[in-house]
């Protein structure tokens, strides 16, 4: 008869099981927490730093309820949490002073974070809540896009001048070497110059390939461009670095879980939970700035230029921090990719207040060489933000620097040469970048958002309960209780995958529900059909499931295509309505099917002289 | 309770003619509108900015307009949203002003006037991204339709997949034509729905389709038109009960589920009133049409009857 095997039931209470426990930290809301990263990069963050904490909060008699360590790729952090806000603060202010005993180069960034509220044993058994996206929680979305074509071209900039130094150390003479567009064009005054250059230069540069360009005028140019792997390469790098420092700038700001991916080939995403301060984090991001090392043209007619207002071939007119004119050759010695680190302090003789700055092994060599050439010159930093060049800082060389190590003192106190590093940090981008995309919710929109987009899933949910059990009696509560373990199931597998939860997710929850009686509604009037066409009771359950089982699997495959497409071909709030949609849609068809199924057998299956089903009247037509 | 107490079979198949009539004036007028009127695109598509500032008192809605003229915008609007209280502001991108200053711009120049806006929310979307967003969009609806195609031509049978997709396709068809005619916001979200409501009226015109190939299968005799109607017939109380419990949680969107999910909701709502016309009249009769015969799906069902799949 309708009864199932002990597995199918063990199955379906496997699964109850499992949706139970994963749903349940959803349920438990967040807790106020305290977050410790590191504030450089040559900080890490590790175990020892996490005993650090507790032994910092047991010694000021402060119990959290609990504390974690999370390694997230280069990245490590420590969380604390506790129970009260008022601990929570006090906690803060502990740990800062003890971690950071001075605050103008702090070690560690303390920040006050939300961590899930859930019991430990949960946690350890990888039950966690859903994230809730940003629309829910509040925060900031930027989405980045990378000037590809400015990676390139400051990219021919520094292959221009790797190719002048390749010809000089070799005593080839050239014309000059300049960049073209996208390319390095090198002349020669005559052909077999020309040719000995070429071969030196392949030689020297195996990531571009040389070729000669025509002759005119007794000028015969050589032009180099790159592969393309090596073009794709600088790409691939110049998206990661801006990652990175997006990552150091964003650390800076000691946002809790803050999002920073790649999106597609060119574009990197940027969200910020919680923030509210756009203004603030704008201006971090917003500082899109690439950073370039160029030497101080300070000579009597580059002055007389200067105070006339023209400004002669070879040199750019840029102004400094003050607004004072600079004049500087086009000629660019070191770009931000060379740049490791800037990072304020302090003179080791005068106690002067200092910005040192760390090479490349690259930079570091072309450094000395410059310095060496130059002493007495000045040379500028300039920093590109939006397309715009100014003068960050442009110090007089006083000797020969080898070794990278870089220390730039001057009249500057130590709040300026902070910013100044900061500054100089952010500069490290490889490539430009520009907010394409940007979208901020306030914590008031987020909560509503949460408030609504519940309310209307659980009146639906009710309406839906109501009807269906007034209008199909115990089959219809067994429906109901169907699809209460869909919105259980659906709930836990969105916690399992760490799916991010939107006001669209939660429609399409909704929505799910509303579809997920359709399978329910198909089998009841399946078996209203064949009670009324005179099948015996327990025949009825049974062809009406089997019956309606093709329709179900038919129906719903043809949904899970479109949320697939969705899925696919979506972006942004898409994307969040199709992850749900479709695993809905799966979980439906377990629950509604297998589910019901296992229920209605465990209550009529083994009523061996079954004389009715509670299914609502059964209408049948007078003539039959 | 059983609501539909069915003497007969109902004789759908007469009156397709004048139903298809119907339909094709529908579809017509929808391209029309969609056509002439055009769409009223969020910025998520046409690139833009979009702030929605809270006040604490009410606010006169030419008040936040002065402010914005007198930051040099022609070409904005502002409009009250769900209460006097709330004001949504959309203004065009402007060449050369970077997004994060714009509002912050336009927010101080609020506050100036009434010290107690507070931004709710700021959406800037930049015009490159909203062209791949159309595109994208464009791309899901085909890959739907030509996925539902192949899924149901394999299924069932060309003549049904064709007629199915065209009732699908009918529907998304006069869904944009409401939002064309009145001008309602079509946003990503829309979006979303409109593609929802395409699965989801496909899934009706499956269960429909199914019934036909099973009649077809039981009843010999009968003529195509009778097995037509004797389908959708046995169908119908089911169609109108599951499209009322979907229906009752989208009218809870609607009501409960904020501005946000308005339009959605609205959608949504088209959609499954047209799903069910279309799948009911227009996806049967565009088959009846094609020449559907019980050669056609009764022949392969031999080697892939559904209930032979559950044994």
């Amino acid at each position: 008869m309708n009864r199932y095997p002990l597995w199918k039931y063990l199955m379906v209470l496997a699964a109850l099981a499992i949706g139970l426990l994963y749903t349940l930290p959803n349920f438990f809301g967040e807790s106020p927490a305290v977050q410790v990263a590191g504030a450089k990069s040559t900080v890490k963050v590790d175990n020892t730093v996490l005993t650090r904490v507790e032994e910092i909060l047991a010694r000021s008699n402060i119990t959290p309820t609990g504390a974690y360590f999370e390694q997230n790729g280069p990245i490590g952090t420590v969380r604390v949490r506790f129970d009260t806000t008022d601990v929570q603060l006090k906690a803060k202010d502990i740990i800062e002073k003890t971690l950071n005993p001075d605050p103008q180069n702090a070690d560690y960034t303390v920040a006050l974070n939300l961590l899930p509220a859930s019991p430990n044993w949960l946690s350890a058994l990888g039950a966690h809540p859903m994230y809730l996206g940003l629309d829910l929680r509040g925060g900031v979305h930027f989405l980045l896009q990378v000037d590809m074509k400015g990676a390139l071209t400051s990219r021919y900039d520094s292959l221009a001048g790797d190719a002048r130094n390749v010809l000089r150390d070799a005593k080839l003479p050239s014309n000059g070497v300049e960049r073209s567009d996208m390319s390095v064009v090198a002349t020669f005054p005559t052909a077999d110059e020309r040719d000995a250059a070429a071969s030196e230069l392949r030689r020297a540069m195996p990531d571009m390939v040389f070729t000669n360009a025509a002759a005119s005028g007794g000028q015969f140019p050589l032009t180099g461009k790159l592969t393309t792997t090596a073009q794709s390469l600088v790409q691939t790098n110049a998206l990661k670095q801006n990652i990175n420092t997006l990552h150091n700038r964003i650390n800076e700001l000691g946002v809790a879980e803050p999002i920073i991916q790649q999106q597609g080939a060119d574009r990197i995403v940027v969200q910020l939970p919680g923030v509210q301060d756009v203004a603030k984090a704008k201006e971090i991001l917003g500082r899109t700035a690439t950073l370039e090392i160029r030497m101080v043209d300070d000579s009597p007619s580059a002055m007389a230029a200067l105070n006339a207002g023209t400004v002669p071939f070879g040199l750019e007119r840029y102004t400094d921090r003050d607004g004072r004119p600079l004049l500087l050759r086009r000629q660019v010695i070191l770009t931000g990719e060379n740049l490791q680190d800037a990072q304020p302090g302090r003179d080791q003789q005068t106690q002067q207040p200092s910005v040192n700055l760390t090479l490349d092994s690259k930079g570091a060599r072309i450094f000395r060489d410059v310095t060496r050439n130059n002493i007495n010159k000045r040379m500028a930093i300039v920093l590109f933000e939006q397309g715009k060049g100014e003068v960050v800082t442009a110090p007089v060389i006083r000797s020969e620097i080898p070794g990278g190590q870089v220390q730039i003192t001057g009249s500057m106190s130590a709040q300026e040469a902070a910013d100044t590093a900061l500054l100089l940090r952010a500069g490290a981008l490889a490539a430009p970048m520009e907010i394409i995309e940007e979208r901020t919710i306030g914590p008031s929109l987020g909560a509503d958002n949460i408030k609504q987009g519940f309310d209307s899933t659980l009146y639906g949910f009710l309406a839906i309960v109501v009807f269906i059990i007034l209008y199909y009696h115990m089959m219809g509560l067994f429906s109901a209780l169907g699809l209460t373990f869909n919105v259980l199931l659906l709930l836990a597998v969105l916690s399992m995958l760490q799916a991010t939860l939107t006001l669209p997710g939660i429609a399409a929850i909704a929505l799910t529900l509303g579809m997920a009686i359709d399978a329910n509604v198909l089998i009841n009037e399946r078996i209203r059909e064949e009670l009324r066409n005179g099948a015996s009771p327990q025949q009825a359950i049974n062809l009406g499931f089997d019956r309606a089982w093709a329709t179900i699997f038919d129906s719903n495959l043809t949904s899970l295509i479109v949320g697939v497409a969705l899925l696919a071909f979506g972006t942004g709030p898409i994307r969040g309505f199709a992850v749900v949609h479709c695993i809905g849609i799966l979980t439906s068809m377990f629950s509604s099917v297998v589910g019901v199924r296992a229920l209605v057998n465990l209550w009529y299956g083994s009523k061996r002289r079954l004389q009715s089903i509670s299914i609502g009247q059964v209408w049948k037509p007078e003539q039959k | 309770m059983e609501f539909f107490r069915i003497h007969r079979t109902f004789p759908f198949m007469r009156h397709a003619l004048v139903l298809n009539l119907i339909s094709l004036i529908t579809f017509v007028a929808a391209v029309v509108f969609i056509v002439l009127r055009g769409f009223h695109l969020s910025i998520e598509f046409t690139g833009g900015t979009v702030m929605e500032v809270h006040y604490q008192q009410a606010v006169q809605v030419d008040d936040v307009r002065d402010s914005l003229q007198g930051l040099g915008y022609t070409d904005f609007q502002v409009q009250n949203f769900g209460t006097s209280q709330d004001i949504m502001i959309r203004l065009p991108a402007r060449g050369g002003e970077d997004a994060g200053k714009q509002s912050e711009n336009v927010m101080q120049a609020l506050q100036q006037k009434h010290s107690d806006a507070s931004l709710r929310r700021v959406e800037f979307v930049g015009p490159q991204v909203g062209q791949e967003l159309l595109h994208n969009g464009l791309m899901a609806l085909l890959f739907v339709v030509a996925g539902i195609l192949i899924y149901l031509g394999f299924r069932f049978e060309w003549k049904l997949a064709l007629a199915c997709a065209i009732a699908n396709l009918h529907d998304v068809v006069i869904i944009l034509g409401f939002f064309a005619l009145f001008q309602w916001e079509f946003s990503l979200s829309v979006l979303a729905g409109v593609l929802a409501v395409l699965g989801y009226s496909v899934n009706e015109s499956v269960v429909v389709m199914d019934r036909i190939r099973e009649n077809f299968r039981k009843q010999r005799k009968m003529s195509v038109s009778g097995i037509i109607d004797l389908s959708i017939t046995q169908n119908i109380s089911r169609t109108i009960i599951t499209h009322g419990s979907t229906q009752m949680v989208v009218l809870s969107m609607f009501f409960f589920g904020g501005p946000t999910l308005h339009y959605f909701a609205l959608a949504l709502t088209i959609g499954i009133w047209f799903g069910i016309y279309s799948s009911v009249f227009v996806a049967a009769a565009i088959s009846m049409w094609l020449g559907v015969k019980r050669e056609d799906l009764v022949k392969p069902i031999k080697k892939d009857d559904p209930s032979a799949e559950i044994v």
